[in-house]
C-alpha cells in the first residue's frame, strides 16, 4: 500500500492525533516509573468510558455541522433518574438501564425535531435541553443520591481480566462495543453515508434525495441515547447520582471530537478519532497525576491548547488542502471570506 | 387607534417590555411589596433597586454580547474571562492589615486605579485573542472562544493558586455596593456605557457597519467596509465588558473565585440578547431591548426566589424560556401559524 497516498487531509488529523498520543504516553514512560504498563493503558479506557461513549454521540452530531451541547446535563439526568429508582422505588436494574436510555434518547429526539422542523440553530436549543437537564436533576433532589444496590456494586467491581496483570472493567468493554456498532454505522451504512452527506453540503444532500431531516433527527437522537448510556457507565463508576456530575462534559466531548480529527464545520472525520482524543485527554490527566507537582487546573489549559493548535490546524488544511506550500503561503494571501459563518 | 396599536405591537421592544411587565405583575401579585422604594443610610433600598444592581453585570456583558451576535458571531468565553479579570484584580489589591496611627486599616497591595487597569487591560487581551482567532485565523465563532472557555479557568486558577482569593481593602467594594445620590454605582456604570454606545452605533456609521456586516459579510466587504477589523475590535469590546462585569462582580462579593464567578454567564447573555429581539443569525440589534432581556432573567430569578421554589429550579424555568423566545423567533413556526391563520379566515 502506498503510505503516502493514504495520508491526506482527512486523515492527516488523526495522524497527527494517533502520533501525539504515543508521543504523551512515550513521553510518560521515560519520565516517571511504572507509566510503562499495560494497566496504565488500560486505565485510560476505564477512567474515560463514559466520555469516549458521549463522545462517539457527539462526532455523529458534529459530523452533520451541528452541535450538541446537552450531552453532559443529559449524563447527569440519568443518574439521577437511574439513583432515585434503584434507591427509592427498588426499581430491577433491568427495568431502569432500558428506561433511562429511552429518556435519553427521548431527549435527543426532540430537541433533533426542533432543529429540524423549526430550522433553530442546534446551538440554542441544545443549549435549552442543558438547561432543562440540568433542572430536572434538581427537580428530583438537590443532593447526592448514592447507589447502594448489590447488582450495581457487583458490575461496577467486575474486571474482566487480560493475561497476569492486566484488566478491564465492564464499562470500558461497553464502550468499545459502542465503539465498534458506531464505526459500523458511520462506514457501512446509509444512514453513516447520509451524515457525512449532509457535513459536506445539506443543499446537495437534499437535492440528492437522502433522507435529510429524517437523518438530522435521529443523529441528535442517537447523541441523547450516547449520553443516557454515558449515564449509565457514570452510575457503574461513581455509584451515586448528582445534579453536578458531569459538569463541563459536553466542552471534553467537543474537544475529544476535534483533537480527533473531526472537521467542526462538518462532513470530514472518523469515530474512531474520537475516542483517540478522549485517550489524549486521559494521558494529559495520567501524567499531571503521575508529576504530582502541578495543579489540575493545568488539565484545562494543555486541553485548551491542544484544542487551540488542532483548530488552527483544520483551519490551514481547509485553506491549503493537502499541498504543505500552500499552508505556509496562507499568511502571504489577502484575506478570503473574512467575517466567517457559524 | 388601531394604527397606533398595531405600530406599538410591530415595535421590537412591545414583547420584550410586555413580559417584563407581566413578571413584575407576577411578583406583585406574590410579594405586594415589591414596587416599594424606601430611603435607608441615605440611598434608596427595595426589591426593583435590588433587582437593577444584581442585573447590572448581565447587562455589561449582554450588551457586548448583542454586538458580537449582530455581526453573526457568539462569545461563550465570557464567564472564563469575568473569572480572569476578578482574579486578576483580587490578586493585585488583596489588601493586608496594617496598624497606622493606631488604627487597624487596611491597605492594598498596588495602588486600586492601576489593579483596575491591570484586570481592564487582561480582559481586553482575552478579546484581543478571540478576535484573532475568529477574525485572523477564520474559525468559526464557537469554537474560537470555546478555546478560551476551556482553558480561561485554568489560568484563572492559575492566578488565585487554585484559592478563593479574598479582598479586605475598603475602597475598593464601592464599585460593587456603593451609592452616588442614593443610586447604585454599577447602575452609573451601566449607564455610561450604554450611552457610549448609543452615540457610536446610532450617531456614526459603526452600528451600520456592524449589521451589514452581520447581515452579509461577503457584500460588506465589496462595498468598502474593513469587516475583518470590525470583527475583531467587536470581540475584544465584548471581553472589556465582561472585564467591567467582573470589577462589579468581585467587588460586590468581595472575593474572586476562579470556579465559580461568571459561571453559565455566557448563556444568560446569549439569552438576555435573544430576549431582546436581536436574531441569533446576526444582523439588526437593538441594545435597550438586551437591557430589557436582561432585566427579565434578573426578575425571573428574583420571582423564583420570593416564591420559595428550590432556586436549582430556575434552570427549568429558563429553559421554557429559551425554548419560548426561539420558537417566536422561528420563521417555520410563524409561517405555520400564518397558513393556519389564513385557512381559517378563509373558511369564516
Amino acid at each position: 500500500m502506498n503510505l503516502a497516498g493514504t495520508i491526506n487531509t482527512r486523515t492527516l488529523p488523526l495522524l497527527v492525533t494517533s502520533v501525539l498520543f504515543a508521543l504523551l504516553f512515550g513521553f510518560g514512560s521515560v519520565s516517571y516509573d511504572n507509566f510503562f504498563s499495560v494497566q496504565v493503558f488500560l486505565n485510560l479506557l476505564i477512567d474515560n468510558a463514559f466520555v469516549a461513549v458521549v463522545a462517539i454521540g457527539m462526532t455523529f452530531v458534529i459530523l452533520t455541522g451541528g452541535i450538541d451541547l446537552s450531552v453532559g446535563s443529559i449524563v447527569a439526568l440519568t443518574t439521577m433518574v437511574t439513583a432515585a429508582l434503584v434507591e427509592q422505588q427498588h426499581w430491577s436494574i433491568w427495568v431502569v438501564v432500558p428506561l433511562v436510555l429511552a429518556i435519553g434518547s427521548l431527549f435527543g429526539l426532540l430537541m433533533g425535531s426542533l432543529i429540524h422542523y423549526f430550522r433553530m440553530q442546534p446551538f440554542i436549543v441544545t443549549l435549552g435541553g442543558m438547561f432543562l437537564a440540568r433542572g430536572l436533576c434538581y427537580v428530583i433532589s438537590i443532593d447526592s443520591i448514592a447507589i447502594t444496590d448489590p447488582t450495581y456494586a457487583a458490575i461496577s467491581e467486575y474486571r474482566i481480566s487480560f493475561g497476569e496483570e492486566a484488566f478491564l472493567s465492564v464499562s470500558a468493554i461497553i464502550s468499545l462495543l459502542t465503539l465498534a456498532l458506531a464505526i459500523f454505522l458511520a462506514q457501512y451504512t446509509r444512514f453513516g453515508r447520509t451524515v457525512y452527506a449532509i457535513g459536506g453540503n445539506e443543499r446537495s444532500a437534499l437535492l440528492m434525495g437522502l433522507p435529510v431531516g429524517r437523518t438530522k433527527i435521529l443523529v441528535y437522537t442517537l447523541s441523547g441515547f450516547c449520553s443516557a448510556l454515558g449515564g449509565v457507565l457514570v452510575t457503574f463508576y461513581m455509584l451515586s447520582g448528582y445534579g453536578l456530575h458531569a459538569l463541563g462534559l459536553e466542552m471534553d466531548a467537543i474537544a475529544a471530537a476535534v483533537i480527533g480529527g473531526t472537521l467542526l464545520t462538518g462532513g470530514v472525520g472518523y469515530v474512531a478519532g474520537s475516542l483517540v482524543g478522549v485517550m489524549i485527554l486521559g494521558v494529559i490527566q495520567s501524567l499531571i497525576a503521575f508529576d504530582g507537582s502541578l495543579s489540575s487546573w493545568w488539565t484545562r489549559i494543555a486541553i485548551g491548547v491542544l484544542l487551540c493548535a488542532f483548530c488552527l490546524m483544520q483551519r490551514l488544511l481547509e485553506q491549503g488542502g493537502s499541498n504543505l506550500g500552500a499552508i505556509f503561503s496562507y499568511w502571504k494571501k489577502p484575506a478570503e471570506g473574512s467575517a466567517p459563518a457559524r | 387607534m388601531k394604527n397606533t396599536l398595531s405600530q406599538l405591537t410591530r415595535s421590537h421592544l412591545f414583547w420584550p417590555c410586555v413580559t417584563l411587565v407581566l413578571l413584575c405583575l407576577a411578583n406583585v401579585y406574590f410579594n405586594p411589596g415589591f414596587f416599594d422604594i424606601e430611603v435607608k443610610d441615605g440611598h434608596l433600598y427595595g426589591s426593583v433597586i435590588d433587582i437593577l444592581n444584581r442585573a447590572a453585570p448581565l447587562m455589561l456583558i449582554a450588551m457586548g454580547m448583542t454586538l458580537v451576535i449582530a455581526t453573526r458571531g457568539i462569545d461563550i468565553s465570557v464567564g472564563a474571562t469575568v473569572a480572569i479579570a476578578g482574579a486578576v484584580v483580587a490578586a493585585l489589591i488583596g489588601g493586608s492589615l496594617v496598624i497606622k496611627d493606631g488604627v487597624q486599616t487596611y491597605v492594598s497591595n498596588v495602588p486600586m486605579p492601576l489593579a483596575i487597569v491591570a484586570a481592564l487591560a487582561v480582559a481586553l487581551l482575552c478579546g484581543l485573542w478571540n478576535g484573532l482567532l475568529v477574525a485572523g485565523a477564520g474559525m468559526q465563532p464557537i469554537v474560537a472562544t470555546l478555546i478560551l472557555m476551556v482553558a480561561g479557568r485554568g489560568v484563572a486558577q492559575l492566578i488565585t493558586e487554585g484559592q478563593i482569593v479574598t479582598v479586605y481593602y475598603e475602597p475598593f467594594f464601592f464599585i460593587g455596593n456603593g451609592f452616588i445620590f442614593g443610586i447604585p454605582v454599577s447602575l452609573y456604570i451601566v449607564a455610561v456605557v450604554l450611552a457610549v454606545l448609543l452615540l457610536l452605533t446610532k450617531r456614526t456609521a459603526l452600528g451600520l457597519f456592524i449589521e451589514s456586516v452581520g447581515i452579509n459579510p461577503v457584500a460588506s466587504r465589496f462595498s468598502g467596509i474593513s469587516a475583518r477589523a470590525l470583527v475583531f475590535w467587536v470581540y475584544a469590546f465584548c471581553a472589556v465588558t465582561a472585564g467591567i462585569a467582573a470589577l462589579i462582580i468581585t467587588s460586590n462579593v468581595k472575593s474572586a473565585d476562579a470556579n465559580n464567578a461568571g459561571l453559565l454567564l455566557e448563556l444568560d447573555a446569549i439569552l438576555a440578547v435573544a430576549l431582546g429581539g436581536t436574531s441569533l443569525a446576526g444582523g439588526r440589534f437593538y441594545l435597550i431591548g438586551t437591557l430589557i432581556g436582561a432585566l427579565i432573567i434578573q426578575t425571573l430569578t428574583y420571582a423564583i426566589y420570593s416564591l420559595g421554589v428550590p432556586p436549582e429550579i430556575n434552570m427549568v424555568v429558563k429553559a421554557i424560556v429559551v425554548f419560548g423566545v426561539c420558537l417566536i423567533q422561528s420563521p417555520a413556526l410563524r409561517d405555520l401559524l400564518m397558513k393556519h391563520a389564513f385557512r381559517t379566515g378563509g373558511t369564516a
